[in-house]
């Protein structure tokens, strides 16, 4: 598993040749844009909490993946020379998804109308650049296919 | 670097959320000083470590009155029922199990809780039998001197019971999730005849607020309960809420309800005033709108009225969190009678009937301030009086038994449930010192002439 010397550069940290990264990255995509789809079904409800309670779990799933994704990511960053765009967009949409994480612990309304879909939508931003980045990256000695 | 970038936005984020910069007594009395809500990013937390009371350690009253343990060795005794031949019923109990998870939120928010009651983050404490303590117990003081010649498991295996009231013959218990009458001739130490159901109560898997406060009118035709509501401001959505937060009014005789008053988020200490058919209660207000919202109250119940949650606070402050609003609700929302300040947490309320205390003390009231725990300032942790006239309470509350919490803000004790008992002594359940303290006067000291803060 840990990462190992081929042409000169390291590889990023793989099962059997295939990135980690490339497999935990797309939970907080996917997680982030659900909770701000299930934001907009809040309040286009009117209220109705289900919507409200399945946000806060997509945003905590998308924050434990998330985090994984970025230490691992980061470790791959450092040791083979990759950019730092994905990693420090990734990082971004973490912090702000944190921030909304609190904002979406508030007994009803506020805690989406507002701020709360305002950083919804920051997160989906930057959790979008970071996966797009992402694509371009080409670890030595390792296909990433699309 | 992520947790600098994490301060540093937490920080400006806090900043530009609370600043609720009123003094707390500004909030006590029939006018409270209401700031704009303050949503925190962080809700406030701040639990007092629970450290019991050391040997010869008691809560402080004023001079010229005189505290004392009543008994000790208690498992979470929070309420205390006297009789009139000097038997003191103490009801020991907790609730079972925790809530059903909705929310990441749910699991921290219990562990908070628990932490609160000296849990030290266990589920409950474990009582004599294992599970946690689900009994009354009798102390007898046939000659009033506070010291009880005898203790006797009156009635055990109850389901987190809370209110107690006894009329003629029949001693009511009401459970978490039920009323049950028992055969009782005072005197007895011990019930072996079983409960009989009057009538089931809101109980359920979320149980929010479990404590059910009971009372009879003073004819003792009617019982009246306390059901408190499933969530701090309908989180768990209007369903859970159906019947709660709100005041029964039960015919012993034919089990028969009607909801008496409504709009009442968490109602204890359900008491008639001395002499009349005014039913009086404490109510503990929503939390997670700043350290100062909104105000925990004491207040005359009239029937069939509305005091607002979930959709507004204090009469017609709306609050934005409940939907869908509701401003025919909103429309008849009345304003309770005195507020106590933020958070306080009461849930014991006793008239005093008495007449050893000085004549200011006759006919005034004595809560039982809980204590905070949604706000970093500590408040409540205390039993306040508040000095009636003509019925009506007037002035600001009285710090009357202190003590509760040591000089680093740990927690000794925690008042619940006050009574008065036939002496004319105050009695308090201390449900974290487990303890039963007893405030006796004894003269002498400058009594005080005022009931100022």
């Amino acid at each position: 598993m840990p990462a190992t010397r081929a042409n000169g550069r390291l590889r990023p940290i793989s099962i059997a040749r295939r990135p980690l990264t490339a497999l935990l990255l797309p939970v907080p995509i996917v997680c982030f844009i659900g909770n701000l789809l299930t934001d907009l079904a809040y309040l286009n409800s009117g209220g109705n909490l289900i919507w409200l309670n399945f946000s806060t779990w997509l945003n905590a799933a998308g924050l434990v993946f998330g985090a994984i994704a970025a230490v691992l990511l980061l470790i791959d960053t450092v040791r083979s020379s990759v950019s730092w765009a994905t990693f420090l967009f990734l990082a971004a949409a973490w912090v702000v998804e944190f921030i909304n994480a609190l904002v979406h612990a508030r007994d009803g309304w506020t805690a989406v109308a507002g701020i709360g879909l305002i950083l919804s939508i920051i997160g989906v931003v930057l959790i979008l650049i970071s996966g797009w980045l992402w694509q371009s990256v080409r670890y030595a000695g390792v296909e990433v296919r699309p | 670097m992520n947790r600098l970038l994490i301060a540093a936005l937490l920080a400006s984020l806090a900043a530009c959320g609370s600043s609720q910069k009123i003094d707390t007594s500004q909030q006590m009395g029939p006018n409270p000083v209401l700031p704009e809500p303050s949503e925190e990013l962080v809700a406030a937390v701040g639990v007092p470590k629970v450290v019991g009371w050391k040997n010869g350690e008691t809560p402080v009253v004023p001079p010229g009155f005189k505290i004392e343990a009543m008994a000790t060795g208690f498992e979470s005794p929070r309420n205390v029922y006297p009789l009139a031949n000097g038997d003191v019923l103490v009801v020991e109990t907790q609730r079972v199990g925790s809530e059903p998870v909705d929310r990441p939120k749910d699991p921290i928010r219990d562990f908070i809780m628990t932490m609160a009651h000296g849990g030290g983050g266990a589920k409950e404490t474990a009582g004599a039998g294992g599970g946690p303590p689900q009994r009354i117990t009798l102390l007898r003081d046939a000659n009033g001197d506070g010291k009880p010649e005898l203790r006797s498991v009156l009635v055990d295996h109850l389901n987190s019971p809370f209110g107690v009231v006894l009329v003629g013959n029949d001693l009511y218990v009401a459970n978490t999730d039920s009323i049950v009458r028992y055969p009782f001739t005072p005197g007895q130490t011990k019930i072996t005849a079983p409960g009989q159901k009057v009538i089931d109560l809101p109980g359920g898997l979320i149980d929010h607020h479990w404590t059910k406060s009971l009372t009879a009118s003073p004819d003792g035709t009617k019982l009246y309960a306390g059901v408190g509501s499933n969530s701090n401001i309908q989180e768990r959505g209007p369903e859970a809420e159906t019947n709660r937060a709100a005041i029964w009014e039960v015919d012993p005789k034919t089990g028969a309800y009607r909801i008496f008053a409504s709009g009442l988020r968490n109602p204890n200490g359900l008491t008639f005033y001395p002499g009349s058919n005014t039913l009086w209660a404490v109510i503990n207000e929503r939390d997670e709108l700043g350290p100062n919202l909104v105000p925990d109250y004491m207040t005359s119940v009239k029937d069939g009225a509305f005091y607002g949650w979930p959709w507004s606070y204090y009469g017609q402050h709306v609050d934005a969190r409940p939907r869908p609003q509701r401003p025919d609700m909103v429309a008849k929302a009345i304003p309770p009678d005195y507020a106590l300040s933020s958070h306080v947490a009461p849930l014991g309320l006793a008239f005093y009937t008495g007449s050893s205390f000085p004549a200011l003390f006759r006919g005034g009231a004595f809560v039982g301030e809980h204590g905070s725990w949604n706000r970093h300032e500590l408040n409540g942790y205390r039993v306040v009086f508040i000095r009636f006239a003509g019925g009506k309470p007037v002035g600001k509350p009285m710090n009357f038994v202190a003590g509760f919490l040591d000089r680093d803000g740990n927690a000794r004790g925690r008042p619940v449930g006050v009574a008065v008992d036939r002496t004319g002594a105050l009695l308090i359940a201390d449900d974290v010192g487990n303890t039963v303290w007893r405030v006796s006067y004894q003269g002498g000291g400058a009594a005080p002439a005022t009931a100022g803060k």
